[in-house]
């Protein structure tokens, strides 16, 4: 089923997420940072993009700032039409509720909450039956790869499966943009290279993501690499011939990752 | 989110520090349960004390001579010679509202009984004071119509004066001397204890008001005239009636005050009931000091757990929950803790003054209303002291509660 088509979203011809001019800076007591400088550029759907960068170049604070958890200090971001900048705490929450699916870095799991829980929690804060947000957190789990560790603790589960889990936390409310920050840093090769599969599929399937990573080697799954340094884009060029994950891992070594459970 | 959801959750927060969180509602459990016993202990006197007044005769009215502007002090023999026999059997025959009524005079003085003697105070009254006291004799009888009439030289002795005078035979039968006099003890009172002033009311020998008036005080006027009216709601009408005879009787003019006094036994159960409600209000008062602090405790263990959980609320707030979800969330959990504690605490308090009734022999009433004010108590401080730590857990920005270390 395609995670798009059943919301029946009429717009499809602005792009979907407009940037423009973006600049934040921290107060650090004295000192100001400028963690972004004037950042301008458009995502339209069904794009793959990675955004790479050297360490303190700014790609988190970007990413926050899409995933609409911190807030510019100056410049307009725009959202399928919607002006963030202009939105209440509320509405903020309501469009990572419903349009946003959020991959950290370090998984950021409820701990001693399962898997399937895990998963629900999005849907927790939307209009739904217990029936139905079983239902659809198992299939998000089951997109994964996860259907057998639905009631597993995130300590009983591996990192890759974490990841997943989180990533199916990320999809379950059939978002407009999926955003994952550094989402194979903490992975092995192979663990990355099926992560990164988990996203092309989900691309394929029209759904729109954006990753930061370190490794040109993972920025080589996606289709448009956009490098940062300084808090400003420094290029921004597409890929033509995107790595297809699923091939790549037929020619890598098995490595038993699910062993330590 | 759904409130079955987020009780759910509450409970598994609270399941996750099992020790922390009873020790938390300890705090609570402990507030309301002393509430609890002290409003039992409290209203348990007030009960006491209402049931002795019962015991009095609801429905008695006295008169006094004198009248009630000097200070509320009869002072002065003039005043004091305003009652008369002629008013008290007055009384009796024109004021419908009145059924009994016993004229009374007093002497104070030494009986003696062979080679002991005891100081006490000699009453003079009617025939009928005993229906009009709700008393009874203990042995013997009480003297009649025809004794008053007569101002026979019999009397009847209190338990106390009993004891005293005959600590080893029976009294009954036996003569004692009033003052000079000697009269015949026809009769023991039975033990009526304490008033609620604290005094003896078994101190005392009762004797027909004709034979104090003439043989003991040699005094014309009443001291007194004790009434009781048909049913506790006359006794309003009563009063009117007894007030406009004596009046009319006395020929007092319509700017003049009375020459006299009329109490009721619900002036007096006013005063000892309120005194009573103090004690409960006090008790209860100094129980409810440690109910907020129970709910202090709740509040400190929210900080504590807003802290701790601040990732929690980040992750949260980073899938779509709104200020007021999370605040639901923690407002949700102190009331669980609260309302936990608070039942728990009823078991404890209503338990307690069970045991309090049975080995301190001291009466105890659990209400309803003690049950529902601290039930209602407690999800006040589940609020109340709630309410912060919820508020600065929804306050949070998504990105500093997902960056907190
Ligand atoms: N909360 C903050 N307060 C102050 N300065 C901050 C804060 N967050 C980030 N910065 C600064 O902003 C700059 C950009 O940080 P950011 O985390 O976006 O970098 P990054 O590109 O994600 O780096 P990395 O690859 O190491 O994750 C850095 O110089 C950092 O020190
Ligand atoms: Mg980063």
């Amino acid at each position: 089923m395609s995670a798009l088509a059943d919301r029946g979203e009429p717009q499809r011809n602005g792009p979907l997420i407009q940037i423009s001019h973006l600049v934040k800076n921290y107060q650090l007591g004295e000192v100001e940072v400028h963690a972004l400088r004037g950042i301008s550029l458009d995502v339209q759907h069904g794009e793959f993009v990675a955004i790479m960068g050297a360490s303190g170049s700014g790609k988190s604070t970007f990413m926050n700032i899409l995933g609409c958890l911190d807030i510019p200090t100056k410049g307009t971001y725009i959202l399928e039409d919607i002006d963030v900048s202009k939105l209440t705490r509320d509405e903020l929450a309501h469009i990572r509720n419903s349009k946003i699916g959020f991959v950290f870095q370090g998984f950021n799991l409820l701990s001693r909450t399962s898997a399937l829980e895990n998963v629900e929690l999005p849907l927790l804060y939307c209009a739904m039956t217990n029936t139905e947000r079983y239902n659809r957190a198992v299939s998000a789990l089951d997109k994964v790869g996860l259907a057998d560790r639905v009631h597993h603790f995130p300590n009983q589960l591996s990192g890759g499966q974490q990841q997943r889990v989180a990533i199916a936390r990320a999809l379950v409310n059939n978002p407009s943009i999926v955003l994952a920050d550094e989402p194979t840093g903490n992975l092995d090769s192979r663990t990355s290279v099926e992560v990164m599969g988990i996203f092309q599929e989900l691309n394929r399937q029209g759904i729109t993501i954006i990753i930061v990573t370190h490794e040109p080697d993972i920025a080589q799954f996606t289709r448009r690499h956009i490098v940062f340094r300084d808090g400003k884009v420094r290029s921004d060029k597409l890929n033509p011939v995107p790595r297809v994950a699923s091939e790549v891992l037929k020619e890598m070594p098995v490595i038993d990752e699910e062993a330590e459970e | 989110m759904k409130t079955l959801n987020i009780l759910r959750s509450a409970f598994r927060a609270l399941r996750r520090n099992k020790m922390r969180s009873f020790l938390t509602m300890l705090g609570i459990i402990i507030g309301v349960a002393a509430v609890i016993a002290m409003l039992a202990i409290g209203q348990g006197a007030e009960y006491s004390v209402k049931q002795q007044i019962a015991s009095l005769g609801t429905n008695v009215l006295i008169v006094f001579p004198g009248s009630q502007q000097q200070g509320g002090i009869r002072v002065g023999a003039g005043s004091m010679t305003t009652l008369t026999e002629a008013d008290a059997a007055a009384i009796e025959k024109e004021c419908p509202a009145v059924a009994y009524v016993s004229p009374g005079a007093r002497s104070g003085g030494q009986a003696v009984a062979g080679n002991l003697n005891w100081g006490t105070s000699i009453e003079g009254t009617g025939a009928n004071y005993l229906e009009i006291r709700k008393w009874t004799i203990e042995y013997g009888e009480f003297y009649s119509e025809q004794d008053v009439k007569g101002a026979a030289k019999v009397c009847v002795l209190g338990q106390t004066v009993a004891d005293n005078l005959f600590p080893e035979s029976s009294p009954v039968g036996q003569t004692i001397r009033l003052r000079n006099m000697p009269a015949k003890v026809i009769g023991v009172l039975s033990k009526k204890g304490q008033n609620a002033m604290g005094q003896d009311q078994d101190d005392i020998i009762l004797a027909p008001y004709t034979t104090v008036l003439r043989r003991l005080s040699h005094f014309p006027y009443l001291r007194q005239i004790t009434v009781s009216a048909t049913s506790p709601t006359s006794i309003a009408e009563a009063e009117r009636q007894i007030r406009e005879l004596l009046r009319m009787r006395h020929k007092i003019e319509s700017y003049e005050q009375d020459d006299f006094t009329i109490r009721n036994q619900s002036d007096l159960a006013e005063t000892a009931t309120a005194t009573t409600e103090i004690l409960t209000i006090l008790l209860a008062s100094i129980a409810g000091v440690s109910l907020l602090v129970g709910g202090i405790g709740i509040m400190n263990i929210m900080l504590v757990s807003v802290t701790e959980r601040t990732r929690e609320i980040g992750i949260r707030m980073s899938v779509g929950a709104r200020g007021r979800d999370i605040l639901s969330q923690f407002l949700i959990e102190a009331l669980v803790l609260s309302l936990l504690g608070g039942i728990l605490g009823i078991a404890l308090g209503v338990g307690g003054s069970l045991a309090i009734a049975k080995l301190a022999k001291w009466p105890t009433i659990v209400t309803a209303f003690s049950i529902i004010l601290s039930f209602g108590f407690s999800i006040a401080i589940g609020l109340f002291f709630g309410f912060y730590p919820a508020r600065k857990a929804a306050l949070l920005n998504p990105i500093d509660a997902l960056r907190y270390e």
